[in-house]
């Protein structure tokens, strides 16, 4: 377990990290990057039992898949904060010959990463997958992922979310970035996804809510309590409530920083909001 | 001419069956996913004899290989199992950045392929796929020819590290090749010499190609009948040796000619000894419904039209 104030710190930096790294290269996904911040950090540092080193078969220890893979900075940078691999590393990010490629992939072995992501839609199968291999293992690990809300729009996940409930894949919880954002503007606009809750529970999950998706405590809450939930029959939703952009006062509450990178200026701006913790890469 | 018997014709799709039975008891890392086609697959044994390693997947093939995917995650060999259709142009995204841009050991397995499919038509048979799945870096394509070798191949590749495309069909056809052959992934078999044409085939095309080898033969025409069941990586030195030997080839294939076998032929020889071709293959069109034999003979996919065509590529010399 890890004291909020240390996992404060990483979320500073991994902000900071996301900024620049999407600044150098005028690419990139700092809104949602940003608003997955705490939660990813939690996730990795105080939540998941996880091995030291990194081995593609992930056995006896929780694995992670990141379904919405355009949001790379932010798991690029909690990965190499984790000791993955070198944080100087995520100056590379977007730039030929990288491991760090726009969204992530194993096709370049950066240790952490276990899928290619990016075309959306595919991340919940793939975990599904690891999580019955880990019921005929014997490994009593469980599986997380994260996926955009919009996301959802994608017909795939239905497929999933139909099966893991329908064959009682317990050993798993799927985390939804419930920003009510993608590219084109508010979900609700671009293609509403409805009452999320009532849908997964319609599909027989168990589903809990994080209010706060930006707050440690209530993310550490939040997934205490999904751990709780499993082994108990059916799959676990966290219905997880952020804010794009969260920790940069003039990337919050709109949808225009989904795929867009600061200015000089704007990233002067941004850092002054964040001060350096862990150094900078 | 080395003569092939028939020892009785089955289905190539319970030569996967029955490859996937034995796998059950002999490599425990197998897994089987299919999506609501266990029948038409033949994939009943391993699942009455393994059901906590059977999937049933339901009518969501989508989510079919991401589950396949996902589970070389932890060290298990998913073969999944649906029609050729379904297995790869409805799916292409899927095994496209979950499996092969992934690099995960992921068996893809599809019956049904081609026209002899039959009565159920265009919308179920599919003259793509070849095209798509070599297309894909790092995707292995094996195409078998009969029963004994489809089971061969199915054992075979489990033992292989990578992503698979493993295409077989429907119908009961010859049975000719060894029942304990050695299926070696990417290596021609040469089923008979010749010095005045290469034949190469592949799928339910090689025992035509035979057939065609005894026709031309009885003209006084020497056929060199080659069985491509890897089209990728494809033998090219098998290719090579033997056109070197008769300097003109024939490509049979029940699949569309555009991204098929023959193209991947005509690449070859353009290359390294540019070689007149002539091709066995559909032509740029959909299935439709029929009975197989009636398919094959409409759209040229059978003995007669080897026969043509390499009367035509001879003269072409």
């Amino acid at each position: 377990m890890s004291d909020n104030k240390s996992l404060e710190n990483i979320v500073t930096q991994v902000r900071r990290d996301i900024l620049r790294m999407v600044h150098k290269v005028n690419s990139g996904h700092p809104g949602g990057s940003l608003g997955c911040a705490e939660f990813l950090v939690t996730l990795f540092n105080d939540t998941m039992k996880l091995k030291d080193g990194f081995d593609m078969d992930g056995k006896e220890e929780d694995v992670f898949f990141l379904s919405n893979g355009h949001i790379s900075p932010v798991i690029y940078s909690v990965l190499a904060h984790r000791g993955y691999f070198p944080v100087k590393e995520l100056n590379t990010f977007r730039l030929l010959n990288s491991r760090l490629q726009g969204h992530p992939t194993t096709h370049e072995g950066l240790p952490g990463i276990r899928i290619a992501s990016g075309s959306l839609g595919q991340g919940m199968s793939v975990a599904i997958g690891t999580a019955l291999t880990k019921k005929l293992n014997g490994d009593d690990h469980l599986v997380y992922s994260l996926h955009g809300d919009g996301e959802l729009q994608e017909g795939q996940n239905w497929e999933a979310i139909m099966y893991a409930a329908g064959n009682k894949v317990d050993n798993y919880i799927a985390t939804i970035d419930y920003n009510k954002k993608q590219i084109d503007g508010a979900t609700d606009d671009v293609l509403p996804l409805g009452s999320l809750r009532a849908k997964f529970e319609a599909f027989d999950w168990d589903v809990l809510e994080i209010e706060k998706g930006n707050d440690i405590q209530a993310i550490k809450d939040g997934l205490a309590e999904a751990k709780a939930r499993t082994g108990k029959g059916k799959p676990v939703c966290i219905l997880l409530h952020t804010e794009m952009g969260n920790g940069v006062d003039f990337m919050m509450g709109t949808h225009a920083w989904h795929g867009k990178a600061p200015s000089d200026e704007q990233l002067e701006s941004a850092l002054a909001q964040n001060p350096e913790t862990l150094g900078d890469y | 001419m080395k003569k092939y018997t028939n020892t009785g014709s089955k289905d190539t799709r319970s030569g996967f069956g029955d490859g996937l039975t034995e796998l059950g008891k002999t490599n425990e890392n197998v897994v089987a996913l299919c999506a609501d086609l266990t029948g038409s697959l033949k994939m009943g044994d391993f699942k009455n004899n393994h059901p906590e390693r059977f999937f049933q997947i339901g009518i969501a093939e989508a989510n079919m290989i991401g589950i396949a995917a996902g589970m070389t995650i932890g060290g298990k060999i998913p073969f999944t199992g649906t029609f050729a259709n379904f297995s790869t142009g409805r799916v292409y995204d899927q095994i496209r950045q979950s499996v092969a841009y992934s690099d995960k050991n992921v068996k893809i397995c599809a019956s049904h392929a081609g026209i002899t499919l039959g009565e159920d038509g265009a919308t179920h048979q599919i003259l793509e796929d070849l095209g798509l799945m070599k297309m894909l870096p790092g995707m292995t394509v094996i195409n078998t020819c009969d029963y004994n070798q489809t089971k061969a191949a199915t054992l075979a590749i489990a033992d292989f590290q990578g992503p698979v495309y493993l295409r077989f069909g429907r119908p009961k056809v010859a049975n000719f090749t060894p029942a304990d052959q050695k299926f070696e992934i990417g290596k021609a078999v040469q089923l008979t010499e010749g010095t005045d044409v290469t034949i190469i085939a592949t799928g339910h095309l090689v025992w035509e190609a035979l057939q065609a080898a005894e026709t031309l033969e009885a003209e006084g025409i020497s056929a060199e009948v080659i069985n491509i069941h890897t089209i990728k990586p494809l033998d090219e030195e098998a290719i090579l040796t033997s056109v070197a030997k008769t300097g003109c080839v024939v490509t049979a294939e029940e699949h569309n000619f555009l991204g098929g076998l023959g193209e991947s032929v005509a690449r070859t020889l353009a290359l390294n000894t540019p070689t007149p071709q002539e091709f066995v293959a559909t032509q740029d069109t959909f299935g439709e419904s029929g009975t197989p034999a009636q398919l094959m003979e409409k759209y040229g996919l059978n003995a007669a039209s080897i026969v043509k065509a390499s009367q035509k590529v001879i003269k072409r010399k």
